[in-house]
């Protein structure tokens, strides 16, 4: 269904791959001094990027829509749960995501020259989609407690400024001095520490990035939660 | 439920349709004694498929539904009649389950209407529901095709909506008719003992509601049952064996359409007087609604000649008379007045 939609999926797959263009591309084959790749570190950076993207976007601007439209109120009348319906919309994400990270990889290995072990990219893949929880729950938060005018531009003013003081556009030494000292208090930023970890930079202990991550998620959750009941007591009371 | 036919189901004269919505349980009782011999009853059609009794529904401070009570049995083709905001949704809605109602009963073949089992063996066509535009209508019905445990073939379904030849278009590209169309195929896709078809018609044009006409009929013949709203007392009678007439959130009528149509003031007459009317002048006269002011005499009424040749023997001095049909809301208010008076 995705595919249809091409303002959909031309962002999550072609800006991630235009962004390691102009931000990775020229320093793909440098190495840092700890011996890790910078291409293998900026790819993982998009790669996180794409994944979050897919999340925010997908289910902020997705399940606003649908409510806009009033598709939910059809679907509340079939014998399909509402859980299952989350699920699969949830499944299909985590699947969409997977790809846009491979043709990100595909691109930076052929066009950028990066070289990593295949296990690497496949962990990398891994840890991005079960890191990707905290985002999924801001994507419905955004997606319950907004409309559909206006969460795109709400996932847009929350998704672009989170990534880029998390150092997913650029490494976060390379920010300036305040924002370096918000970003580990930023999802995205202990997001990006999955991905790098990844292919080998030295990261925050995984288990603290888990640890924010997590505790975003529940965070989210609540709002959504929150804007969720109220929409129900409204519909479908 | 293969094998099934369906009761011919004419009027019944005695069938008092001046009695209030409590005796619907005996309108189906009555119902089954018919049915009886023509029928082989599905092992299921012992609870009724719709159960409101005593239903009552508040929005904040707007009460929408002020005590409801109404059964409705397997194969039975039930309009819900009423002007906007008379409480017809409210109604579908909590028979669904898509609300909750405030106070009193609901039950869906016998279970809360939130249950799947319940819901299996629905389907639902929503006035303000919508779906997105990417699919095809094919795709789409081939999807909610799943959700049902013994569905349709998706072609079936599409050509009964009479989609044939837009089954590969995306949604999207639907016209409003072609809309309701498929919304229509969604709702019978399922296969469902029941259809409930809020406003149904509603942007469809001649031809796609001769359509709807012809499909909901079959499904009638095919022994389904059908509920729906409209605000149109000539599709109720069209397609309806049974109309119920809801006004403020109450149940006004609820009888065949032949008595109903026999109850509704379907004439609309008003006339300028000249000078002073005797008081006695529009006296015993068979008319609903009487306004007298401005010097124009307005009312409804079923027998305008009648009415009309008993004011000229009077020597009423009538002007600039006009006679029209009723619309519904003033057939609905002579319900309501007599309704008063008895």
């Amino acid at each position: 269904m995705r595919w249809r939609i091409p303002a959909f999926s031309l962002t999550s797959l072609a800006l991630p791959v235009l962004f390691f263009t102009f931000f990775g591309l020229p320093f793909a084959r440098q190495t840092l001094p700890n011996g890790v790749s910078l291409g293998a570190f900026l790819l993982a950076s998009f790669a996180a990027y794409a994944v979050g993207s897919v999340m925010v976007y997908g289910f902020g601007i997705g399940v606003a829509t649908e409510r806009g439209m009033k598709v939910d109120l059809l679907m509340r009348a079939t014998p399909v749960p509402s859980a299952i319906v989350i699920l699969a919309k949830v499944l299909n994400a985590l699947v969409f995501a997977g790809i846009s990270v491979v043709v990100l990889i595909v691109y930076g290995v052929v066009v950028g020259g990066v070289r990593q072990d295949l296990t690497v990219w496949i962990a990398m893949i891994v840890r991005l989609l079960a890191g990707s929880m905290p985002f999924i729950a801001l994507g419905f938060a955004i997606g319950y407690g907004s409309g559909p005018n206006v969460a795109p531009a709400l996932a847009n003013l929350i998704y672009l400024p989170l990534a880029f003081a998390s150092g997913l556009f650029m490494p976060v030494s390379q920010l300036p001095g305040f924002v370096q000292r918000i970003a580990p208090y930023l999802p995205a930023y202990h997001f990006g520490q999955l991905a790098w970890g990844a292919v080998g930079a030295r990261t925050e202990p995984i288990l603290t990035s888990l640890a924010w991550l997590g505790g975003y998620t529940v965070l989210f959750l609540l709002i959504t939660a929150r804007a969720y009941r109220r929409e129900q007591s409204l519909k479908f009371s | 439920m293969p094998g099934r036919t369906r009761a011919s189901r004419l009027p019944r004269s005695d069938v008092d349709p001046f009695r209030e919505t409590q005796h619907a349980p005996a309108r189906g009782v009555a119902n089954e004694g018919r049915m009886g011999s023509a029928v082989s009853l599905s092992p299921n059609s012992a609870s009724p498929v719709v159960e409101l009794s005593s239903a009552t529904k508040r929005y904040g401070r707007v009460e929408a539904l002020r005590g409801v009570s109404l059964t409705i049995r397997t194969g039975e083709i039930v309009a819900m009649l009423g002007p906007n905001g008379a409480g017809k949704t409210t109604s579908i809605s909590l028979m669904l389950g898509l609300r909750q109602p405030t106070g009193g009963l609901v039950r869906l073949f016998g279970l809360p209407p939130t249950d799947r089992r319940a819901r299996s063996r629905a389907g639902v066509m929503l006035q303000e529901s919508g779906t997105t535009g990417v699919l095809t209508v094919r795709e789409l019905v081939e999807l909610f095709s799943t959700y049902y445990p013994s569905p349709l073939p998706p072609g079936q379904a599409i050509a009964m909506a009479g989609l044939d030849d837009k089954a590969d278009a995306r949604v999207a590209t639907l016209s409003g008719g072609q809309r309701q169309r498929l919304y229509f195929a969604l709702a019978i896709c399922g296969n469902p003992e029941v259809l409930f078809l809020d406003e149904p018609t509603v942007g469809m044009d001649v031809e796609a509601r001769r359509a709807f006409v012809a499909s909901t009929q079959a499904l009638a013949t095919a022994g389904k049952t059908i509920v729906f709203t409209t605000h149109y007392l000539k599709e109720a009678e069209e397609l309806a064996r049974r109309i119920i007439v809801v006004d403020h959130g109450l149940v006004i009528a609820d009888a065949a359409p032949r008595e109903l149509m026999a109850r509704v003031a379907a004439k609309r007459v008003s006339f300028a007087v000249s000078g002073s009317l005797p008081a006695e002048a529009l006296s015993g006269l068979a008319v609903a609604a009487l306004d007298v002011g401005n010097g124009r005499v307005r009312f409804l009424t079923n027998e305008p000649e009648v009415v009309l040749r008993t004011l000229f023997e009077r020597r009423v001095p009538l002007e600039d008379l006009e006679v029209a049909g009723a619309d519904l809301e003033e057939a609905v208010l002579s319900l309501t007045r007599r309704g008063d008076q008895a």
